[in-house]
């Protein structure tokens, strides 16, 4: 494991015990992330791709295997604040503001109230919301509330984003927007980006790694490294590189369903 | 002048319609006592007189609200409040031990809410006994809290209030354990990927959260705690509040003054549900709640 490594995983097997017997959400899955990767995770529902960005996020505990994320064990990296994490649904404070919303973790952090107001606004800015920190989520619409809760799961300085289909409830417009946004901003700040989704095209456009897993036992079939460019314009998705990777990326998930 | 009929006209058409009704009421309830008292005196009575005489009997069966509202006058505007005779001065008696019993109640009621939410043990050994506690008649238990309070020597508003405390606890317990178990898995995973304290999951996350919630119980508290009041003022002996007129009146067949602090307890009990009312839109208000 060099030094550039933030997520390192070794045999990670999880398995939940329910009335119908055990379900093998994953199984021995092996996968490094470097610093600075765009990682996305795709497969269909029960391949385990949500569950694994939770064992990273120390929402889940592993029942085997190792992992590391920033060189430490996931607890640790969640106490020592490693990662921020956007879930499906923005699941803003409906009583604060999107400003009070960027500012809890802010809080809870400790940070000094003068660090708190300048973080919130330099947060705001990152997701284009400068004008909105005054409003109540149900203002805004259900874009503009993911990127709030985009902008505050960036406000504290972690430098791995953990982001479980945040645009998948969005319909195809502003998934678009987002997903330019998003590769802006993962230009800028040269997070470690792990991203679940079940979208092809999201996929290939935003990363530079794309994860293939299949489900029963959820498990990683295929590891497909990106040769796109890292400066992709949306029209980007009409060149036959990108056809290439669709169809290669949809070979894999298809592979792993035979087998399955 | 549209808008205003279409809001208040149906209220309005609805009081008038309870007012006929009561008026109907009165002359088939009081026409037998009328009548059997004109026939001894060997008269008969017309129609109308029938009617002017159940309406203005001393201690009817059901006095007609004119007369109702004559006695709440006389005893409201008419006497000083100081007077053991004054609605107000009773209303203020029944009033203070009701708001006392309602801060009690409220207080049990979140206290205990907290514990079982945050304690599985708690859940597991209080929630049946707090259910039971509501499962005995309140008519039941409220002389023996009277008595034994009064031996160790507490008497005066505590007794009262504890009653009141007694019955408004339980619905703030109901609504506050549902209001801070509302947060979603989504909500309660953040603030663990945030490392935050138990304390931070509470104050910044499952209180708020349980806000509308406390709202809604607070009112149904509030009605309860003046129930609670008024019933702890039978057995003191009918010293003072509405529960003692109501009492009073009872033992001298006193329709109209029953029906009076009836009416006025519902009047108060009005008063207090719409302030927490008007409570809770300035507050959900301010907090975003409300759109």
């Amino acid at each position: 494991m060099s030094d550039n490594t933030a997520i390192s995983a070794r045999g990670i097997s999880l398995t939940f015990e329910t009335n119908d017997g055990p379900v093998h959400a994953l199984k021995d899955v092996d996968l490094d992330i470097e610093r600075g990767d765009f990682v996305s995770f795709i497969g269909p529902s029960g391949c385990g791709k949500t569950t694994f960005l939770r064992v990273i996020a120390d929402l889940e505990k592993p029942t085997a295997g190792e992992i590391s994320v920033n060189g430490l064990d996931p607890e640790a990296a969640r106490m020592n604040r490693a990662y921020g994490y956007v879930f499906q649904s923005a699941g803003l404070f409906p009583w604060r503001t999107i400003a009070g919303n960027i500012k809890l973790p802010l809080e809870i952090m400790g940070y000094s109230q003068e660090e708190q107001e300048e973080r919130v606004q330099a947060a705001l800015s990152l997701v284009e919301l400068d004008d909105f920190g005054g409003k109540f989520p149900w203002q805004l619409s259900g874009g503009m509330q993911q990127r709030a809760s985009i902008a505050r799961a960036l406000s504290f300085d972690a430098d791995i984003l953990l982001m479980d289909e945040p645009f998948g409830a969005l319909d195809e417009i502003v998934r678009d927007h987002l997903n330019e946004q998003l590769l802006a901003l993962w230009r800028r700040t040269k997070k470690t980006i792990g991203f679940v989704t079940h979208s092809i095209p999201e996929a290939v456009y935003l990363s530079t790694k794309i994860v293939v897993m299949s489900p029963r036992p959820g498990r990683i079939t295929e590891v497909i490294e990106s040769t796109l460019p890292d400066e992709r314009p949306l029209d980007i998705r009409d060149t036959p590189e990108f056809m290439a990777l669709s169809h290669r990326v949809r070979e894999g998930l298809r592979g792993g369903h035979q087998d399955g | 002048m549209a808008k205003i009929w279409y809001r208040y006209g149906p209220v309005l058409v609805l009081a008038l319609a309870i007012g006929a009704f009561w008026y109907l009421a009165a002359i088939a309830l009081n026409a037998n006592w009328a009548l059997d008292r004109a026939e001894r005196a060997g008269k008969t009575l017309g129609a109308v007189e029938l009617v002017q005489e159940t309406w203005s009997q001393k201690k009817p069966r059901l006095p007609a609200p004119h007369q109702v509202a004559n006695e709440i006058y006389k005893t409201t505007v008419l006497k000083k409040v100081t007077s053991k005779r004054s609605l107000v001065f009773h209303s203020w008696v029944t009033m203070s031990s009701t708001v006392l019993g309602f801060a009690f109640g409220v207080g049990l009621g979140v206290l205990l809410s907290v514990h079982i939410v945050y304690f599985r043990v708690v859940d597991m050994s209080v929630m049946p006994w707090i259910i039971a506690s509501q499962a005995i008649p309140i008519l039941a238990i409220a002389p023996m809290i009277i008595v034994i309070l009064n031996s160790i020597g507490i008497s005066g508003l505590v007794p009262k209030a504890i009653i009141s405390a007694y019955l408004s606890f339980f619905p703030v317990v109901v609504g506050m354990v549902k209001g801070l178990r509302s947060p979603d898995k989504i909500q309660l995973d953040q603030m663990r990927t945030w490392n935050a304290s138990n304390a931070d999951t509470f104050w910044k996350l499952r209180l708020p959260a349980s806000v509308p919630y406390l709202f809604a119980s607070l009112k149904v508290a509030m009605a309860a705690s003046l129930v609670g009041a008024i019933v702890g003022e039978l057995p003191t002996g009918a010293v003072a509040g509405l529960g003692a007129r109501l009492l009073a009146g009872s033992y001298y067949g006193q329709t109209i003054q029953i029906w009076s602090a009836l009416i006025m307890a519902a009047i108060l009990a009005a008063v207090l549900v719409n302030l927490i009312g008007l409570l809770q839109r300035i507050t959900l208000k301010r907090m975003g709640f409300v759109r």
